[in-house]
This record gives structure tokens, C-alpha cells and sequence, in this order.
């Protein structure tokens, strides 16, 4: 009973990592139509970028945290700018393959300046841990900080985009760039401005997942980029709190399907459930159904 | 004075010459339609007056300030409005949220005021301003998506077929609305299918055929004018 406890919250904690991931997949797939393949790696890059604050510029963690977040949100604008705005009004498929091509480029870049061997991640948010039941369950401050921070973040951007004016003209770009653009949105600027914030939510959960999970490499950002997407899809691309449930049940399903059906068959299971509930439902949990303009 | 003055203007999608140097203008205190038939470019028009396309190659002048070429989020504060073909009110945002973004480019402080105001043009907005705009009837995003372009408080209304798609009474009911605004002050450009209707409230008007200025004159003047009766009027 409390070993079940012990994995459900793990695999709330490893869920929030993913529905932070799957946030800025959903955010930059509403507003550009498109998949960003390479958001796996800017996690990546945000995780490398606190590890060198704390072990060899010797910051603060908080300080490597806000640096790891500049850097992301820097990156991210920086990636839409150069591969995909010139690609607006491209096909998909020519969007897709650039995104992959970005994919690897930074984890190519990573390759280079960090080179192949894992790095130990020392974890940023670490003070000490909850010692209940007589020993028999020990919740860590990490398990504890992932799932605030995921709260946190769920309710700020749920607010951002229903009360701000800026969050507003964000769903109105993704909902029609044309209209928006009438309105004297700057659409650029929101399409730029969205690939921050998602890249920002990227870096947080580089460090929180590397704080739980603490081996770093350059592929460190691939899968949970690809769990991440797959949540994302699961809860309803597009939707918060789609991520959030998305993000959440996947990582239950992982942590426990590793834990009571099989450690080797945890990631099938998986996608075995996304693609149900995609057999089910087309559009995911949360999933809005798309209004054909008339 | 003319508010808006278009020159030669010539537009393509890709290699199709969509519009092959039009000429027109519109003095401030007109409504002015432009008529013609599916296809011959009244929507390119527009936009591209508005923004929201480039113009190959042509002069368009607005107020004085040269602004071919100029993406639409900056002629907006200006004092120039769109309500686009088709509406286009953003579906899954509330009736509310969608006068808001109509002023995007205003201060904060004046919001209120132009939403009070539209209200009370508008009262079936007002009753639904929660309402998600995706469910609001026909005539009621087209309402919506007027209000919408008058909350930016335009000196120059464009409106693309507004007409469309709804019953007679609602046409009515659209017309008496621009005829009001229009006494209120606005200037008004009115791409229209339905020419009796356009032409019966413009002061002057112009055809288009194929990308192509046709005629132009006096509305009242075309409404009689055999070729125009003959094609446009049935
Ligand atoms: N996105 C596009 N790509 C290619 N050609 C286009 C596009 N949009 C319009 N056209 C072409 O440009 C021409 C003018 O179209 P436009 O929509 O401006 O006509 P319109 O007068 O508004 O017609 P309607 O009354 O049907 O709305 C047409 O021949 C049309 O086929
Ligand atoms: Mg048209």
C-alpha cells in the first residue's frame, strides 16, 4: 500500500515534468500548425546550461535556474526566427523535416561542446526529504518541488491566456492569424513570443527533470520530448489543461505499468494507451473540436 | 478630401494576375461600394488595401500616408477596419473577448467606453457578451464581427459582403446598421454580391470584372445603367 503510494507519486512527479514539456508543445502547436521536434532538446539545453552554472561557473542554483531560462527562451526565438518563420507558408512536411533537422542540430551541438559521456546532474532543488510511516516512505523535496512548480506554471499560463491582453491576442493568432492580424496584433511578435515562453517552460523542466532523473547527455531531451508530445496529444493538443491531465496520466501509467507489469514494456504501454485513446477519441481528452470556417 | 485613394494597383497569388491595375478612391463622409461577381477580385481588393496582402506593383494612400505594402497591424491604428469575407470573429473566444481584440491597438482606458458603445448598437452582443462566439447565429457574428471592426474606432470601414449568407429581414436590419454608422460619421468602402442593396445606400459606386475597373459613377446613376441592370441587378 504505501510502495503504491510511494509510485503514484513518483508518477505524478515524473507527470508534471511531461505536462510542462507538453505545455510548450501544445502552446507552439496551437499558434504555428506545427510540431516542434526540437523542443525535447531545448530541455536539454537548459538542463546543460544549469549543470555548468552550478559545477563550473559555481552559481547559485537559483542563479543557474534563471540562467538556464534566459538561455531557452533566447534559443527558442532564436530557432523560430532562423528555421521556421522562413517557413510560414511552407508545406508541412517541409516544417516537419526542418524541425528534426533542428532536433539534431542541438543535440549535435551539445555532442560537441559537452561531449558523449553523461554528466551526474546534481540536483538543483534538493532539501532533504518527508520521512513518513515510519520510514517505509520517503517523499524527496524534488518529487515535491516538480509537482508545485507544475501547478504553478498550469494556473500563471491559465491566466495568462484568459485574462492578459497579451495572452488573449495569443489565442486569437492561433485561432486566425488573418483576423488577428486585422485586429493590429503584431502576429510575428505573438508567434515569437510563444516559442519563448514554451522554450522557458522547456528549461525548468530540463532542471527538474535532471533533479529527479540526474543522468545528463545530448539525447537526455528525446524521449521525454517524445512522452511529452505524446501527453500532449493524449490530453488534446492545443489545451492546458489537456497537457496537465495528458502529462499527469502518463507518467502514473509509465511509473506503475514499470512497476507492476513490466520494466521493459513501461514505455510500450505507453503509446499502446495513446493510441486507444485515439481510437476512441480523435482529438484527445480535452481535445476541442475544430469549427470548419464556413 | 479623399481618405483613401488607390492607384494602379496590381496583385497576384503567385503567378495569377488577381488584379490588373485598379483605381479607386473614396472621400471622407462616402459609402462607396464596389461590385462585381464571384472572383473578380473584390476581396483581393480589400485586403490588400487593408494589409493583409502585398501589392505587386501601385499606390495605396490613406489619410495622407502612403501604406502599400504595410502590414495590416500597423495601418489598424490609423484608423482603417476591415470586417473581413466571412466574418471571421475568433470562434472560441467569448462575444466579449472578441470586442477586445477589435481594440487591440487602443489604450486600456478606452476600451470600456467603445464596448458601451457597440452595445448599444448591438444589444443582442450585449445579452450574449459571455456566449463563445462559435455558437452565436449567422447574423449574430456578423454583428459581432462589425462590432469587432468598430471597436478600433475606424475613420474607414471596409466591409467585405456583409450580407452573406443571412435572411432578407437580417439584410435589412445589416444595411440600416451601415447607413447608421455612416451618418455617425464613418467613412464606409462595401464590397457587396448584393448590388440593388449597395447601391441603393452608396453615393457612388464602381464594378470590378476580372481584376478590371469597369464603370464607375454615382450609385444612383449605375442603379439605372443598362449594362450594370443587366449583369449585376437581374
Ligand atoms: N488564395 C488564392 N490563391 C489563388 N488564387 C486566388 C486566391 N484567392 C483568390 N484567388 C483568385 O483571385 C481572383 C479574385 O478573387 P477574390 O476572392 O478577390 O474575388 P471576389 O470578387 O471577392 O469574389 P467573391 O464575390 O466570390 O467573394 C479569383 O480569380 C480567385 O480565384
Ligand atoms: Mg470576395
Amino acid at each position: 500500500m504505501i510502495q503504491f503510494l510511494s509510485y503514484l507519486l513518483n508518477g505524478i512527479s515524473l507527470g508534471s515534468v511531461y505536462a510542462i514539456i507538453a505545455l510548450g508543445y501544445s502552446m507552439v502547436y496551437g499558434i504555428a500548425k506545427m510540431l516542434n521536434f526540437a523542443h525535447g532538446d531545448v530541455i536539454m539545453i537548459g538542463a546543460y546550461m544549469s549543470f555548468c552554472a552550478i559545477q563550473y561557473w559555481s552559481l547559485p542554483p537559483i542563479a543557474a535556474i534563471v540562467l538556464a531560462i534566459v538561455v531557452c527562451t533566447a534559443l527558442g526565438i532564436l530557432i523560430e526566427r532562423m528555421a521556421y518563420k522562413p517557413l510560414r507558408t511552407a508545406t508541412s512536411l517541409s516544417v516537419l523535416i526542418t524541425a528534426i533537422g533542428v532536433s539534431w542540430l542541438l543535440q549535435n551541438i551539445a555532442l560537441l561542446i559537452w561531449g558523449a559521456n553523461p554528466k551526474s546532474y546534481q540536483s538543483l532543488v534538493n532539501f532533504g526529504s518527508l520521512t513518513l510511516f515510519d520510514g517505509q516512505l520517503h517523499i524527496t523535496s524534488e518529487t515535491f518541488i516538480t509537482i508545485a512548480a507544475n501547478i504553478i506554471i498550469m494556473i500563471a499560463l491559465t491566466l495568462f491566456t484568459g485574462k492578459t491582453k497579451m495572452g488573449k491576442a495569443m489565442r486569437a493568432v492561433s485561432e486566425d492569424k488573418g483576423a488577428a492580424e486585422l485586429m493590429g496584433i503584431n502576429v510575428n511578435a505573438t508567434i515569437s513570443m510563444t516559442f519563448a515562453i514554451g522554450s522557458g517552460l522547456a528549461a525548468i523542466a530540463g532542471v527538474l527533470l535532471c533533479s529527479s532523473y540526474p543522468v545528463l547527455m545530448p539525447t537526455t531531451g528525446s524521449m521525454p520530448g517524445i512522452k511529452a508530445f505524446t501527453a500532449a496529444v493524449f490530453g488534446g493538443i492545443g489545451s492546458i489543461p489537456g497537457a496537465l491531465i495528458g502529462g499527469i496520466l502518463l507518467g502514473l501509467i509509465e511509473i506503475l505499468g514499470k512497476a507492476y507489469v513490466s520494466t521493459e514494456l513501461g514505455d510500450a504501454l505507453v503509446f499502446a494507451v495513446l493510441i486507444i485513446v485515439l481510437l476512441v477519441k480523435p482529438t484527445g481528452l480535452l481535445g476541442k473540436k475544430v469549427h470548419e470556417k464556413v | 478630401m479623399s481618405l483613401l485613394k488607390v492607384e494602379d494597383l496590381h496583385v497576384y497569388y503567385g503567378s495569377i494576375h488577381a488584379i490588373k491595375g485598379v483605381s479607386f478612391e473614396v472621400n471622407e463622409g462616402e459609402i462607396v461600394t464596389l461590385i462585381g461577381a464571384n472572383g473578380a477580385g473584390k476581396s483581393t481588393t480589400l485586403n490588400t488595401v487593408a494589409g493583409l496582402m502585398k501589392p505587386r506593383s501601385g499606390a495605396v494612400t490613406f489619410d495622407g500616408k502612403a501604406v502599400a505594402g504595410v502590414p495590416a497591424s500597423k495601418i489598424v491604428p490609423q484608423g482603417m477596419a476591415l470586417c473581413p469575407e466571412g466574418r471571421r470573429v475568433f470562434q472560441q473566444m467569448t462575444v466579449r473577448e472578441n470586442l477586445e481584440m477589435g481594440g487591440y491597438t487602443r489604450p486600456a482606458s478606452e476600451i470600456s467606453e467603445s464596448l458601451d458603445d457597440v452595445f448599444t448598437r448591438f444589444p443582442r452582443l450585449k445579452e450574449r457578451h459571455r456566449q463563445i462566439a462559435g455558437t452565436l447565429s449567422g447574423g449574430e457574428q456578423q454583428m459581432l464581427a462589425m462590432g469587432r471592426a468598430l471597436m478600433s474606432k475606424p475613420k474607414l470601414l471596409m466591409l467585405d459582403e456583409p450580407s452573406m449568407g443571412l435572411a432578407p429581414i437580417l439584410v435589412e436590419q445589416i444595411f440600416d446598421i451601415v447607413q447608421e454608422l455612416h451618418r455617425a460619421g464613418t467613412t464606409i468602402l462595401l464590397v457587396e454580391q448584393n448590388a440593388q442593396m449597395a447601391l441603393s445606400i452608396a453615393d457612388r459606386a464602381y464594378v470590378l470584372e476580372t481584376g478590371n475597373i469597369v464603370k464607375e459613377g454615382i450609385a444612383d446613376d449605375l442603379m439605372h445603367d443598362d449594362d450594370v441592370r443587366k449583369a449585376y441587378l437581374g
